[in-house]
This record gives structure tokens, C-alpha cells and sequence, in this order.
């Protein structure tokens, strides 16, 4: 880890030519193994801000840091009265929605990032989420992007940290952002982005990587590339396990 | 104590599902269902993913199942000639079932085709099991040692290719078992459960036999529909958690074997109101979710999927 600082501090001043910002990262862990006992995670994302000259007049620094999880599709139906019986009726395809999405900034997101750099860089959760559009037959589509981050957000799966990111003396930052227990494999990508006056001076990106690890990713990989084995394996459980309960109770009552 | 799930992709409470599998396990070996139609919607409550819970459910049955079927073997109250007709019925049954199911699933609405099977079966198997429960109860009251031993010679009595089945002291044709076994096979294979809560009812009412052999029979013919279901799911869907369905098992096999011996202790009749009753009341609730305003309109599903 200190290595890899050092060696970003040795390579960073030769292309900091033209800015005169930048981001040096560090991160608590690059890689979350997910376990049996896993229950969630923090991840400590940490860094400083390099310049070649003193920092310039105007506003003040601020840092917005977001952690996004692997992109899937997701169908979200919509509940109707049908016959006095509650049916889902229409669905909206959302294309591309992250598993998991994390914004924390050190100030208020509105005040920190202007509307038009936060349609560039993709930062707020809304803009994360891509719908191509919903078909002509849904009325009202855009009620379907929002209970889409409803419920994640309610799952502790989408999360706005507003204030959350510490900034000392403009040059040191850290946020520290809690993984839920449920989560999906894949790379996660961490973006840090530096702004004054709501604008971008400077963003950094890197990937944690979360996988599942021991006997999860065994049993993972086994149900997957020998269904029939992992069958044959879980009814040759149930039975031994019925059959001990049953033998084991047969010794208490003696 | 949390443990993460790898299929389902969840973090649960493992005493929380040692919990309800020992609860499940116990119903399950006093009235010899498999306890599916109580387990897999509670484990929708919980946040398993319902194609997991469906799926893992059928495995766990199996355990209960099993667990259940020792300790009647033991009674011998389980008739292997019976169960073995059902069983061909109920395989054929579970088969159609899946194709059926598939067929469903392309037309989409399969979700709420399963609740409204779950009412309606539940509603008319509850309803028809309490009140006459309660009239042989009265019935037993009104007339203390007079046992009613009407034997009915209806249609099941003139139907042809005639067996006899000595455990269940019966001589009737296998043509209405085995149509009872594909018509629970075919269910059990759309709702995601063992059938015995249709099977039990079926093998008193249609097929007349004593409540005491019924549960055993059941319990012996659910092992094996489950057992090809789970296979069927694991191969095709790849959703049975077998770290779940441990931890439900193990709840569940040791209630199992407390429920049996709970349950011969009980009266017949006693047995068979308080498994009305509680089919009545998941089918209240279930019901209840279908007429109420839910609190939330919307839900998400993987992409393609229904």
C-alpha cells in the first residue's frame, strides 16, 4: 500500500504539467472477499491533493467521492387494481442501474457540483441510472427511475452522504462508506472528483474488487458448472440430516 | 449471527432460520405436510429472492420429509403400496407441471397466478377440512363409543384394475390414487411447495383412508416429488442454496421428529382442525395481500424475468 503511494507520488509530478490540482489515493483495502460470516464492510477512501503552485484564489476546495457497484438490468413493474385484486400491470426495462451507489461529498451536493458538471461526470444517483425510455403504453415512466432508487435507497443499497467527506487545510480528504451484507460480485469503481466553484478541477478512478471467497465461491462455482453434482450433493444433505435427526432422537428416548 | 447466503446473495440471521425451520419442522411432522406452503412465503418475508426460496424450499422438504417418514416407518403406519402409486402420479404430475409452468412464465402474470392458486386451494382445502373436523368432533361428542365406520361404495369402488392396499385396509382401483398423485404433482410443481396440505385432505376424503397411515403415506411421496423438484430447479435455474437449506434443515429435521411425536398423541379430529385452521389463516393472509392497498406500488426484478 505505501508502495503504491510512493510510487504515485514518483510518477504523478511528471504529468502535472497542465494542471495544477491533483488527486493522490489511497484506499483502507482494494479487495472485499466475501465470506460466510460476511456482514457488509467499510471501505476507507483517503487521499491528499498535490499542487505545484499555492492554491489558487476563490472558491473553496470541495471533494465528492463515489463508490458504484456492477451495472445490471432491472425490471420495475408497477402495481394496479385489477378486479379489486392488486396485479402488477405495467414494467419499465431499466438498462443499466449500479448494484450499489455511494455518494459522499463535503458539502451539500447541489452547492459542491454544478447541474451541468453532474450531467457530464454522471455523479448523483439519478444520473447514474440509464433508461433508454419506457414504452409509449406506460404512462408517467419517470415514477419508475424514482421508486427505483426508493427501494435501493430504503435497502441501504443507493446512499447520499452529503458532508460526509473530511477536508483539511484543502489538501487531505477522507470518507469512510459502509458496504451492505448483501452484495453482488464484481468490480467496484471508486471515483474522486475535486471542484470549486461547482466545477471539476480534477477526478480519479480505481476499482475495489469484491468477490466471493472460500466456501461461498465453491459452492458458488459448483452450482454453476455442475448443476447436477451440486443437485445430487444438497438431496444427499437433506437426506443424511433427516436421517441423523431421526436416529439421534431415537437414542434420547431409550 | 449473520451469515451470508452464496446462491440467494443475501446476509440473514442463521438463528433466525434455525428458528423458522424448527417451527416449520414441527407442523410438519404433527400433520405430515412438508410445511412448504408456510415456509416459502415467509421466506419472501425475510428477502430471499423467490426463485432461491421455491427452489431451496424443495430441498429442505426433503430433510423434514425424510426425518418424518423414519419415525412412521417405525410406527408402521405408512403404506408403501399406496405411496408407490401416488408417487407414479405424482412424478408424471411434476413433470407437467414444470412444462406448464414455463408456459405460464411466457405469458407473464405467473406471480399472481401462483397467489391466487395458493387461495383458492387453500381457502377450499382450510374450509372443507374444518367444518367437517368440527362435525366429527360433535358427532363424537353426541355419541360417546358408537364409532362411525360408514364405508361409502361411490365411484372410486367401481372403477377397474383393483388393488389391495393392507396397511390402509382398502381394496379400490389405482385409477383415482394416481390421479390424485398427478393432480398434486402438477400443483406442487406451479406453487413452489410439497403438496402434502392438498395430498393429506385427498387420501381421507376421495380415497378414504385413516387419517393415521395418511400422514406417514404423505410424507413418504413428498420425499421424492420434492427430491426430483429440487433437482430439476438446481439444474435449470440454478437456484437451490444449499447453505440455506442447511440451516433450515437443521431446524427443521428436529422439529420434524417433536412434531411426529406431538402428533400421536392427538386425536384425528383434533389433528385435522388445527391444520384447517392454519391453512385458513395463510390463505387470509395471503388474500389480505392481494385486496389491500400495498404500501409499496412498485417492485424490481431481475431483467427479463416475471
Amino acid at each position: 500500500m505505501l508502495r503504491l503511494l510512493a510510487l504515485l507520488v514518483l510518477i504523478l509530478p511528471t504529468f502535472a504539467v497542465a494542471q495544477s490540482e491533483e488527486i493522490v489515493l489511497g484506499l483502507s483495502r482494494e479487495e472485499v472477499a466475501i465470506t460466510a460470516t460476511f456482514d457488509g464492510s467499510d471501505v476507507l477512501i483517503f487521499g491528499a491533493i498535490k499542487r505545484d503552485a499555492p492554491a489558487p484564489e476563490g472558491g473553496a476546495l470541495e471533494v465528492i467521492i463515489t463508490l458504484a457497484g456492477p451495472s445490471e438490468q432491472v425490471t420495475v413493474r408497477r402495481k394496479d387494481r385489477v378486479l379489486g385484486i392488486w396485479a402488477n400491470t405495467d414494467a419499465v426495462e431499466i438498462d443499466a442501474a449500479p448494484s450499489f451507489y455511494a455518494v459522499a461529498s463535503s458539502g451539500p451536493l447541489s452547492q459542491v457540483l454544478t447541474a451541468v458538471e453532474d450531467l457530464r461526470h454522471h455523479v448523483s444517483i439519478p444520473q447514474v441510472i440509464r433508461s433508454v425510455g419506457a414504452p409509449d403504453t406506460v404512462d408517467n415512466a419517470g415514477s419508475f427511475t424514482d421508486a427505483l432508487i426508493r427501494i435501493r435507497a430504503g435497502a441501504g443499497q443507493y446512499q447520499m452522504l452529503e458532508g460526509d467527506v473530511l477536508v483539511e487545510e484543502e489538501t487531505l480528504f477522507k470518507t469512510e462508506i459502509t458496504l451492505p451484507a448483501s452484495l453482488t460480485e464484481g468490480d467496484y469503481v471508486a471515483r474522486i472528483f475535486i471542484t470549486r466553484n461547482g466545477e471539476v478541477v480534477d477526478s480519479y478512478e480505481t476499482t475495489i474488487a469484491v468477490f466471493k471467497a472460500g466456501l461461498e465461491r465453491w459452492l458458488f462455482e459448483t452450482s454453476r458448472n455442475q448443476p447436477l453434482f451440486y443437485g445430487l450433493m444438497s438431496l444427499a444433505i437433506a437426506i443424511a440430516a433427516g436421517w441423523l435427526a431421526s436416529a439421534a432422537f431415537r437414542i434420547f428416548q431409550r | 449471527m449473520q451469515i451470508y447466503l452464496p446462491i440467494a446473495e443475501v446476509s440473514v440471521n442463521a438463528f433466525l432460520l434455525l428458528g423458522l425451520g424448527g417451527i416449520v419442522g414441527i407442523l410438519s411432522g404433527m400433520f405430515g405436510v412438508g410445511g412448504g406452503f408456510l415456509m416459502t412465503p415467509l421466506l419472501f418475508f425475510i428477502g430471499i429472492p423467490p426463485a432461491v426460496a421455491v427452489a431451496t424450499e424443495a430441498n429442505q422438504i426433503v430433510a423434514s420429509s425424510f426425518s418424518g417418514v423414519l419415525a412412521h416407518l417405525r410406527r408402521k403406519t405408512v403404506d408403501l403400496k399406496m405411496g408407490t402409486v401416488l408417487l407414479i402420479g405424482g412424478l408424471c404430475g411434476a413433470a407437467l407441471g414444470v412444462v406448464l409452468f414455463n408456459y405460464l412464465k411466457s405469458l407473464g402474470q405467473v406471480d399472481l397466478l401462483v397467489r391466487l392458486c395458493y387461495v383458492v386451494f387453500l381457502g377450499v382445502v382450510g374450509g372443507l377440512m374444518f367444518f367437517e373436523s368440527l362435525r366429527a368432533i360433535r358427532r363424537a361428542r353426541s355419541a360417546p363409543g358408537a364409532p362411525p365406520q360408514r364405508r361409502k361404495h361411490g365411484l372410486v369402488h367401481a372403477l377397474p384394475f383393483k388393488m389391495k392396499f393392507r396397511v390402509s385396509g382398502l381394496y379400490i382401483s389405482v385409477i383415482p390414487p394416481l390421479l390424485v398423485g398427478l393432480t398434486v404433482g402438477v400443483l406442487a410443481a406451479i406453487m413452489g411447495v410439497g403438496g402434502g396440505f392438498i395430498m393429506v385432505p385427498a387420501m381421507i376424503y376421495l380415497l378414504g383412508m385413516p387419517t393415521k397411515v395418511v400422514i406417514g403415506t404423505s410424507l413418504f411421496q413428498i420425499i421424492f416429488v420434492t427430491g426430483f423438484t429440487t433437482l430439476l430447479h438446481a439444474t435449470t435455474n440454478f437456484t437451490v442454496d444449499v447453505v440455506l437449506a442447511v440451516l433450515l434443515l437443521v431446524g427443521g429435521v428436529i422439529g420434524a421428529q417433536i412434531g411426529t411425536r406431538i402428533g400421536v398423541k392427538m386425536k384425528a379430529e383434533q389433528l385435522r382442525i388445527l391444520l384447517a385452521m392454519m391453512v385458513l389463516a395463510v390463505c387470509g393472509k395471503l388474500a389480505l395481500d392481494l385486496l389491500l392497498t400495498p404500501s409499496e406500488l412498485y417492485s424490481l426484478g431481475a431483467a427479463g424475468g416475471h
